[in-house]
C-alpha cells in the first residue's frame, strides 16, 4: 500500500463510526450502511490521489456515500429491506413532514459524540450475544477488519464474517431502532455497553500468549472507547467507574510480563514501571465516578480496589483492610464465587489467615468453583501460613491436578514437596 | 502509540512575558481538545508560557550557563502540546490537521518512547522512569 493509501485508510478508520452512524439514519440498516461507507473508501481511493485530500474529508466521504448507498437501494428491487429504506428515504424528502425532517437535519448535525454513542449502543443491543457485540463494536466502531477480528478472537475469518452477518440480521429482523436512549433508558442499556467495552478488555488483558499483536489491541480499543463513553456521558457514575478501572489495569501493563513473556503476579511485580499517567487518569475517574454518586457501581469498586494497589509504592505498603473493605462492598453489589475468593485473599493480608480460612472453606463447601485451581491454591497457602502443613499439602496437590498451565502445575507441586517436608520435620 | 503534538507558533519568537489568549482562539482550540477527548485518545495537553519568561541552561565545556529569555535568534519554539494514543503515525497526522492552527503556527508530530522499545539493558536501568512521570498518587 503506499503512503498515499495508507493516509486515506487512516482518515477512513477515524471517519468510519461516525459515516456509518450518519448512513444507517438514512438507510435504515447497519448492513447497508456500512456497504456503502467501504464504497465511499474505494471511491476515495480513487479520488484523493488525484485531485488532493478535501479540506472535509469526513464531509467528502459521508457524501460520496450516500449517494452509493442511495444508488444501491435504487437498485436493489425485491429485499423487504429495500422498502424500509426508501419508505424511510421518502418521508425525510416529503413536504408534508416538514417538522420531522427538521428534527432529522438536527439529529443528523448532532457532534460526532452523538452518533459514536447511537452506534454503540446499537451495536451492544441485548438482542445480540456478548461475542457478536464485541466483533461488531470492532468491527463497526473501531474500523478493524473482519481478518484482523479473527486474529484478535483466534478465530477463522469465516467464522467472524458470519457471525457479523448473522449480528446485523438480527438487528434488522429485531428492528432495533438507531437511538440514543434517554433519561431511565439510557440507565437501563448504559450497562450493556459498559459491559461489552468491559469484555473487549479483558480478552486483550488476559491473553495467555501474547504473541499477536493484535490481543493487546483490544485492550487499546477498548480503553479508547471507555474514554470517548465517559468523556460523551460525563454525568453516568459507571462510565467514569469503567474509564478508571481500565486506566489503572492498562497501567500495569509494562510490568505484567516479564521479557520472555512469563506473566508475574501483582506482588511481585515491579511497580516502577507502573504507568504514572494512567495511573493519575484512572484516579481522577474514580474520583469523578464517586462525585457523581456512583462509589457502590461494580467497575468504581473494581477500580477503587485497582486504585489501592496503585497507591502502594510497594506490595507490602498495601492498604488490605481498605482493599477487603471495597472487596466486600463488591460482593454485595455484585456477588460470584470469585469475589468472595479475592476478598478472601484481601481478608488474610489485612487480618490474618485464620479470619480468611472460614470465607474459603465456604466456598469449598459449594461447587461452584470446583474446577477453579486458585481454590484450593488460596486454601493451601491460608494453611500453610497457618502451620497446618499436611492439610495444605492436600490442597495444592488438588490445586495442581486442576491447572492445565504446566508451568503453575511445577510450582504446586513444589509447594506440596515443601508442605510434605515440613511435616516430615515435625515429630509427631 | 502515543504522539506528542508540538505546537510551535511562530509568534513566540518575537513575543513579549504576556500570555496572550484571544478567546474565540481559545474556544477553538477547546473545540479541537474536546473532538479528541470525545474521540478517546487524548491523553494530557499543556500551554506553555512565552519564551520570554522562560530560561535555557547550556552546557559547553559540561559548564551550565543560563541564558535568559527571550531567546534572540532562536527558531521554532514550543507553544504546548498534546499527548495522545492512536493506532498509527498517519493517525497521528491526521489529528494535527485538524488542529484549528493559524497560519502562523506549526505542528511538529513526535513519537514518544515506549518501554518496549528499548533494550533489556536500557530497560534495567530505566526501570524507575515511570514513577518520574508523574507524582506518587
Amino acid at each position: 500500500m503506499s503512503a498515499e493509501h495508507s493516509r486515506i485508510a487512516t482518515v477512513w478508520k477515524m471517519e468510519a463510526p461516525r459515516l456509518i452512524a450518519a448512513l444507517t439514519r438514512k438507510l435504515g440498516d447497519l448492513g447497508l450502511a456500512e456497504d456503502a461507507a467501504q464504497d465511499a473508501l474505494v471511491a476515495a481511493l480513487e479520488h484523493w490521489p488525484r485531485d488532493g485530500q478535501p479540506e472535509k474529508p469526513g464531509a467528502w466521504l459521508l457524501r460520496a456515500a450516500e449517494r452509493k448507498g442511495l444508488d444501491a437501494i435504487r437498485h436493489w428491487s425485491m429485499a423487504a429491506r429495500h422498502h424500509v429504506a426508501l419508505g424511510r428515504e421518502a418521508d425525510e424528502a416529503a413536504p408534508t413532514n416538514a417538522p420531522e425532517a427538521a428534527a432529522l437535519r438536527s439529529e443528523a448535525e448532532g457532534g460526532l459524540g452523538d452518533d459514536t454513542l447511537r452506534l454503540l449502543f446499537m451495536t451492544c443491543h441485548p438482542a445480540l450475544s456478548a461475542e457478536s457485540q464485541l466483533a461488531l463494536v470492532l468491527k463497526v466502531l473501531a474500523g478493524l477488519s473482519t481478518a484482523e477480528i479473527a486474529r484478535a478472537f483466534l478465530q477463522t475469518e469465516a467464522t467472524i464474517a458470519q457471525r457479523l452477518v448473522r449480528a446485523k440480521r438480527q438487528l434488522a429482523e429485531a428492528k432495533v431502532p438507531f437511538e440514543l436512549p434517554q433519561g431511565s433508558a439510557l440507565t437501563a442499556r448504559l450497562p450493556a455497553v459498559l459491559h461489552a467495552i468491559y469484555l473487549l478488555f479483558n480478552e486483550g488483558y488476559t491473553a495467555t500468549s501474547g504473541s499477536d499483536w493484535l490481543r493487546p489491541a483490544l485492550c487499546d480499543e477498548a480503553l479508547r472507547l471507555a474514554r470517548s463513553v465517559a468523556a460523551l456521558l460525563p454525568q453516568q457514575p459507571e462510565a467514569q467507574g469503567l474509564l478508571a478501572l481500565l486506566e489503572l489495569q492498562a497501567a500495569r501493563n509494562a510490568a505484567r510480563t516479564a521479557a520472555d513473556g512469563t506473566p508475574i503476579l501483582l506482588a511481585d511485580q515491579d511497580r516502577r514501571r507502573w504507568n504514572r499517567l494512567l495511573i493519575q487518569r484512572g484516579l481522577a475517574a474514580l474520583a469523578r465516578a464517586e462525585q457523581l454518586g456512583g462509589a457502590d457501581g461494580a467497575y468504581a469498586l473494581q477500580a477503587a480496589i485497582a486504585a489501592g494497589h496503585a497507591r502502594a509504592a510497594r506490595f507490602a505498603e498495601t492498604d488490605w483492610p481498605h482493599i477487603a473493605a471495597c472487596y466486600a462492598r463488591l460482593e454485595a453489589v455484585s456477588p460470584s464465587p470469585v469475589v468472595t475468593l479475592n476478598r478472601a485473599v484481601a481478608v488474610s493480608f489485612a487480618e490474618g489467615a485464620a479470619a480468611a480460612l472460614p470465607l474459603v472453606q465456604a466456598l469449598r463447601a459449594t461447587s461452584a468453583l470446583a474446577q477453579y485451581h486458585l481454590l484450593p491454591t488460596v486454601e493451601g497457602d491460608l494453611l500453610a501460613r497457618l502451620g497446618r502443613p499436611a492439610e495444605a499439602a492436600v490442597a495444592f496437590r488438588e490445586a495442581a491436578s486442576l491447572t492445565r498451565n504446566t508451568r503453575e502445575a511445577a510450582l504446586l507441586q513444589q509447594r506440596v514437596a515443601e508442605c510434605e517436608a515440613q511435616c516430615a520435620a515435625v515429630p509427631t | 502509540m502515543r504522539f506528542m503534538l508540538l505546537m510551535i507558533p511562530k509568534s513566540y519568537e518575537t513575543a513579549g512575558p504576556e500570555l496572550d489568549l484571544p478567546l474565540d482562539r481559545v474556544a477553538e482550540m477547546m473545540q479541537f481538545n474536546e473532538s479528541l477527548q470525545q474521540a478517546g485518545v487524548l491523553l494530557y495537553c499543556e500551554g506553555l508560557h512565552p519564551p520570554a519568561t522562560g530560561a535555557r541552561v547550556h552546557f559547553k565545556s559540561k559548564v551550565p550557563t543560563v541564558t535568559d529569555g527571550p531567546f534572540a535568534e532562536a527558531k521554532e519554539l514550543l507553544g504546548g502540546f498534546w499527548m495522545i494514543d492512536v493506532r498509527s503515525r498517519e493517525e497521528a497526522i491526521e489529528w494535527a490537521r485538524r488542529c484549528p492552527a493559524s497560519d502562523d503556527e506549526m505542528i511538529e508530530v513526535r513519537r514518544v518512547q515506549e518501554m518496549d522499545d528499548y533494550t533489556p539493558e536500557v530497560q534495567q536501568l530505566t526501570a524507575g522512569f515511570e514513577t518520574m512521570q508523574g507524582k506518587k498518587p
